[in-house]
């Protein structure tokens, strides 16, 4: 049985959308696969030493709110915070593994993360601001795996 | 339930968690060795037929008990 392979694309930089693809790219590796996850843009957030990733419910209407909220009152200061919040305590309580959790199995299983050089510098961010064994690297070096992949997403 | 080698309690966790703890598992485990995995999340039932599948890790048998999913299953 050859080696099957997923290649993902991670934009995002908010806590829920850390999950899918930490969950993909563990539960893939878990499977046999090979899989490398490329991170640019808000993405580059999952890569953080001490990634501080928040939630919010403005602009996104289908987040189940505790109770019916008018949207200004969610920009409020002080809302995405506790929205932050609320959120990592539902998922401690439903036994949902942290991002950091996640991220480490990733790590474990030897999924290869690529930052993206040309966002890396496009935001100022340095290496050490960065997790251990993290590449760097641009579109071509994305391709040169996702090209030979079985499953490629973008998220 | 017949006998196992190595036991996972997996209760109270949640995708994709009890999966990759029983990677971790049976990887430290001999080839025919029997893990026993106990898991309270629904969707691990789907889930660990489909570990199985694309595995070669053989499902022995699988049940609810108490609220509790058990299953048993054979390293490749």
């Amino acid at each position: 049985m050859s080696e099957k392979r997923l290649a993902i694309i991670a934009t995002k930089g908010t806590l829920d959308w850390a999950y899918p693809p930490f969950i993909l790219a563990s539960t893939a590796a878990a499977l046999g696969y090979q899989v490398q996850v490329f991170f640019t843009f808000y993405g580059l957030q999952l890569l953080k030493k001490k990634p501080d990733l928040k939630v919010t419910s403005l602009g996104n209407p289908g987040m189940p709110m505790p109770m019916p909220m008018p949207v200004l009152l969610q920009a409020l200061p002080g809302m995405q915070g506790m929205m932050t919040h609320m959120m990592k305590q539902k998922m401690k309580s439903k036994g949902v593994a942290s991002v950091e959790e996640l991220r480490e199995m990733c790590r474990e299983a030897e999924v290869k993360m690529i930052a993206c050089q040309m966002t890396v510098d496009l935001f100022d961010m340095s290496r050490e601001d960065f997790i251990d064994g993290v590449e760097y690297g641009g579109a071509a070096t994305f391709f040169e795996f996702a090209g030979e992949s079985d499953i490629c997403l973008f998220i | 339930m017949s006998d196992f080698d190595q036991e996972l309690d997996a209760s109270g966790l949640n995708c994709p968690l009890p999966i990759l703890r029983a990677k971790k598992s049976l990887a430290s485990m001999d080839s025919g060795q029997v893990l026993r995995i106990i898991a309270t999340d629904p969707g691990s039932v789907k889930d660990f037929e489909a570990f199985a599948k694309q595995t070669g890790n053989e499902l022995l048998e699988h049940r609810e008990e108490g609220g509790k999913f058990l299953f048993l299953m054979r390293k490749s």
